[in-house]
């Protein structure tokens, strides 16, 4: 199958719940039905993706395989960078995330771009959620196409 | 650090990730829209938004030139399946006339996974790929319709999906002149 497609049906979907949510204009944009969607196919993929796989050793060995060989099957590259502070706060950098490559290379439609990162911050909590991770992920955003993913697991 | 994709296999991975993608966004507007028939007409429209992006993007591709007849345009809908979902639907059942035909899909990748709950029998799930053809060939100047005859998840042997011919557009006259 051609990955076209899924970057097709990706901007019908942001396009579908844009259009779903237009009576509240002046508020700011909500975005958290795009982020379920993303939940809920990152909680099922990641099932069917590790089914075969040992289990990991810990948190961090799960953020690696995330950035690995989970970001290259869905985004056909790694990320290029993982910090993390140790006490449960990740950041997953992306030079040339899929989505934004088209858009720009700069700062023009930086507006638009948080609709396009909403759906991936919905897939890693989603994956990690499977994985038994409970966390908040948020994305930011500086200049196209670069992407940041910030993780925040919540420990109890 | 371990080479990019090596223990899944991308193919695959890609095609349950449109499949799982399309799943949800069809639970979310289920979820959304009270009535199955204002479904069908969402995701009918987001085919066709998808159609006249993907068209482009299969004339560059395959360098594919104008359809001579309908029977060429059904080969080439062929291949665009076989590109995007990576199936060869059948081209069968013509009309006499030779303006109608159908896909036959025997195992069609959106619908893997997927179970309709008895109260949603009036839901047409696959409608996206109807959209689709209708959007991609409006933009070669072919009005068609199209529409689903059979379907798996109500029970068919196969998903069929319908094209009729209505008519050629013409190219629109620019704005300002008669």
């Amino acid at each position: 199958m051609d990955d076209t497609l899924f970057e097709f049906l990706h901007s019908e979907v942001v396009n579908y719940v844009v259009d779903s949510n237009i009576s509240n204009k002046d508020k700011e944009e909500d975005l958290s039905n795009l982020e379920y969607i993303g939940f809920s196919v990152g909680y099922k993929i990641i099932e069917r993706l590790t089914r075969e796989m040992p289990r990991f050793k810990d948190e961090l060995d799960t953020m690696k395989f995330i950035c690995t060989d989970f970001w290259s099957a869905i985004y056909k590259r790694q990320i290029d960078n993982l910090r993390t502070n140790h006490h449960g706060v990740y950041v997953l950098q992306d030079n040339e995330f899929k989505f934004l490559t088209r858009m720009s290379k700069g700062k023009q439609y930086l507006e638009l771009a948080p609709r396009y990162v909403a759906f991936t911050c919905g897939v890693i909590r989603g994956t990690l959620a499977n994985l038994g991770i409970n966390c908040l992920v948020t994305a930011e955003v500086q200049t196209m196409p670069g992407c940041k993913f910030h993780i925040q697991v919540h420990r109890t | 650090m371990a080479r990019s994709s090596s223990r899944f296999d991308t193919k695959k991975v890609n095609s349950e990730l449109v499949t799982l993608t399309y799943g949800s966004l069809v639970a979310q507007m289920v979820k959304d829209v009270e009535n199955p028939d204002d479904v069908n007409k969402q995701l009918d429209r987001l085919g066709y938004n998808m159609g006249i992006r993907l068209v482009e993007d299969f004339l560059a591709k395959t360098g594919s030139g104008r359809c001579l007849d309908l029977k060429d345009t059904a080969d080439k809908i062929q291949t665009a399946f076989r590109m995007y979902l990576g199936v060869q639907p059948n081209v069968a059942n013509w009309s006499p006339a030779g303006d109608e035909f159908s896909f036959i899909i025997d195992s069609n990748p959106l619908t893997d996974l997927v179970e309709l709950p008895e109260d949603l029998k009036g839901l047409r799930y696959c409608n996206i790929i109807c959209g689709a053809i209708r959007g991609a060939l409006e933009m070669v100047q072919l009005d068609i319709q199209s529409w689903i005859v059979q379907d798996q998840l109500k029970g068919d042997a196969n998903t069929e999906i319908r094209v009729k011919f209505i008519r050629k557009l013409e190219d629109a006259i620019p704005a300002g002149e008669e």
